[in-house]
């Protein structure tokens, strides 16, 4: 994993409440059996029309929105446990995630892929929406290292959770596998118990 | 210091605690498919690494099959080929596989049970958010992602943080054509989608103990749908029973000492949980989905909210959710019509969702303009429907089976409802596009499903 550093974006706004896993991937393009692809099919049926085309009013198919920020509604991610999510995410070019809310198992694989969601206030939330909807070009800076989230446009900032072990992970660009291998001794001591 | 059920199986398995992190916790049983599990199996291969312990580890392919001609080559070749990669990983690996056509093959969160992989006190993941149907045991079981997989795979353990405890209560007694669905729909629809998030549940109160082991597992099974991790039920004599005999099980000395481990399996006197929440069951009715998230529910004789009814915060994603069901605010749901009807999935592909609607379907005839497909989640499952005679009575009613698999439930197999198509579906997630793009998916159980099979449209079971 790539080492994760402070981020300053411009932001796409996804303000729709409950986005669950099976938007983010429809099911028909889980079948793939490597990590690779999945973020043009990101959004996939509210992206394409039927024969492939783009919907002109999705968000992603606006060339104003850009960014490595996406912002969406609250419980972000809900349904499946399908790592694809993450890889879409990630595969598209996002790099944080900000929601007043997510779903756990989403939460843990964006941040097994090097993709921080980051849980912010809704009053802080809706300032972002405010921000980029006034001004496509409004960026916000996540600050990973002093958990600190700034909205540039009103100088407001939070700071936001993280546990401190996957705060390490992400900025060294390490992964559980390595950790879990290194404990082999402990793992053989808890099965002779 | 008394505990709840949940913790004196968390602490069982705990190898070690990061620092400021979260827990590195021992799984004592490992299920993999073919859709989350070949790129985890890539990175062993990159690593140079073996399945640390194979024999805790189950494959069984499922989501991808197809449920008639499986004695033929699948069809689509990008499923195909995931299906072969499962195989050929288990082979490569050393894992024990239930492949197509294989007579334990089926949905992985029936198979476990069955066949005695899933005991109470055990840690249970697979890469399947619907892993909490083995929570019905009294076991520890939750969806992981495939980075988590490799893990698994790779040490036996997990990383994760400690979720906080619930405990949902539910008293009294069912009305009559109330099911363990209908407790799962009106305990999301309270709770909401995201409700649970952060939070494992354990469910108890008479109702749960009154409940068969088929239906204890439906209602874990809907855990993740308000956001819980998952959901258990402490063991007991109904457990025992289902589990004695089974393969995999213990026998003779070894039953009579797992039973006394067992039965220390409940929430202390005195325990204390970071939520409680009691539900008196007398007051549900036959629930139905009206929406895009299993959490958007209602008893099936009531109507769909009014938008003043919804926090405003929600109004544009409750709309949204109405405009792609072409329901409207105030809409009644009894009467609508229906074009489709799923029976089966990991939420009630079992035998007595079978035996519920056989029985409802029994001396009735299947209503014409309705798409039927009867899926059981297991070649164990179509066994004993076929050992009870309940096909002669589907047949009769106009009814054919399915073979096993995950089917219509999320639809990566040919079994697709067509855009606009309503389906009353006894699955667990109606999103968007869930069951087909443009599928409008109308959750409940597997009698509100019979009832619609016979008359065509959203009908209430108590009053046909």
């Amino acid at each position: 994993m790539e080492k994760f550093q402070t981020i300053i974006s411009t932001m796409v706004p996804l303000p729709i409440e409950n986005v669950d896993t099976d938007q983010i991937i429809p099911a028909r393009f889980l079948k793939a059996t490597t990590r690779e692809g999945f973020g043009d099919n990101l959004f996939a049926d509210w992206r394409y029309e039927k024969d492939g085309s783009l919907k002109k009013d999705f968000v992603l198919n606006n060339p104003a929105c850009k960014g490595s920020v996406l912002i969406a509604g609250k419980n972000f991610g809900s349904g499946s446990s399908r790592e694809h999510a993450a890889w879409a995410i990630a595969g598209y070019g996002f790099q944080v995630v900000i929601s007043s809310f997510f779903a756990d198992i989403f939460r843990n694989n964006a941040l097994n892929n090097g993709v921080l969601p980051v849980v912010v206030s809704e009053s802080f939330l809706s300032g972002l929406f405010d921000a980029v909807n006034t001004n496509a070009e409004a960026s916000v800076t996540v600050d990973l290292q002093n958990q600190k989230i700034t909205n540039n446009t009103t100088g407001a900032t939070e700071s936001f959770e993280i546990n401190s072990y996957k705060k390490e992970c992400l900025l060294k660009g390490f992964d559980d596998i390595d950790y879990l291998l290194s404990k082999k001794e402990l793992i053989l001591e808890y099965e002779l118990l | 210091m008394a505990k709840t059920l949940f913790d004196k199986i968390w602490d069982a398995h705990i190898v070690s605690i990061v620092e400021n992190g979260p827990t590195q916790l021992y799984i004592d049983r490992h299920f993999c498919h073919e859709v989350t599990s070949p790129q985890a199996f890539d990175g062993l291969r990159k690593r140079g690494l073996k399945v640390f312990r194979p024999e805790r580890t189950l494959l069984t392919a499922d989501h991808n099959i197809p449920t008639i001609d499986q004695d033929k080559p699948i069809a689509d070749p990008v499923s195909r080929n995931q299906v072969d990669t499962l195989g050929r990983n288990a082979e490569e690996f050393g894992l024990t596989y239930f492949g197509m056509l294989h007579p334990r093959n089926g949905i992985v969160h029936v198979v476990g049970p069955e066949n005695g992989y899933t005991q109470p006190g055990m840690t249970i993941v697979c890469g399947d958010s619907h892993t909490s149907t083995h929570g019905a045991f009294g076991a520890i079981a939750f969806g992981i992602g495939t980075s988590e997989v490799e893990m698994v795979l790779a040490s036996q353990c997990v990383l994760q943080s400690r979720p906080k405890t619930m405990r949902i209560n539910f008293e009294g007694a069912l009305k009559p054509g109330v099911t363990a669905k209908d407790m799962a729909l009106f305990m999301i629809a309270e709770l909401t989608t995201g409700g649970a998030t952060g939070y494992f549940a354990e469910y108890a109160g008479e109702a749960v103990r009154n409940l068969s082991m088929g239906e204890r597992l439906t209602l874990c099974n809907l855990s993740i749908e308000m956001g819980a991790r998952g959901g258990l039920i402490a063991p007991d004599e109904t457990t025992f029973s289902y589990l004695k005999g089974r393969e995999r099980v213990p026998e003779g000395e070894k039953w009579d000492q797992a039973i006394s481990y067992w039965k220390t399996l409940k929430t202390d006197e005195g325990a204390t949980f970071d939520r409680e929440i009691t539900f008196d069951v007398s007051e549900i009715e036959p629930m139905i989905t009206y929406g895009t998230n299993p959490g958007m529910g209602m008893p099936i004789n009531s109507t769909i909210p009014s938008l003043n009814q919804i926090d405003e915060a929600g109004r544009v994603s409750f709309q949204k959710s109405l405009d792609y069901m072409g329901f409207k605010p105030g809409d009644k749901m009894i009467g609508k019509p229906v074009d489709y009807v799923f029976l089966g999935s990991c939420t009630n592909g079992r035998i007595e969702d079978f035996r519920m609607f056989a029985n409802f379907v029994k001396g009735r005839k299947k209503a014409e303009n309705v798409v039927v497909w009867l899926v059981p989640g297991s070649w164990n499952v179509e066994k004993q429907i076929k050992d009870e005679g309940l096909d002669a009575i589907l047949k009769e009613a106009g009814f054919e089976l399915r073979q096993p698999g995950c089917s219509a439930c999320l639809a990566m197999n040919e079994d697709k409802v067509p855009a606009g198509k309503y389906a009353v579906s006894t699955s667990n997630r109606n999103f968007e596009g869930r069951q087909g793009p443009g599928a409008r998916t109308l959750l409940a159980s597997p009698l509100v499903a019979a009832a619609a099979a016979i008359t065509g449209v959203i009908t209430d079971p108590e009053k046909i």
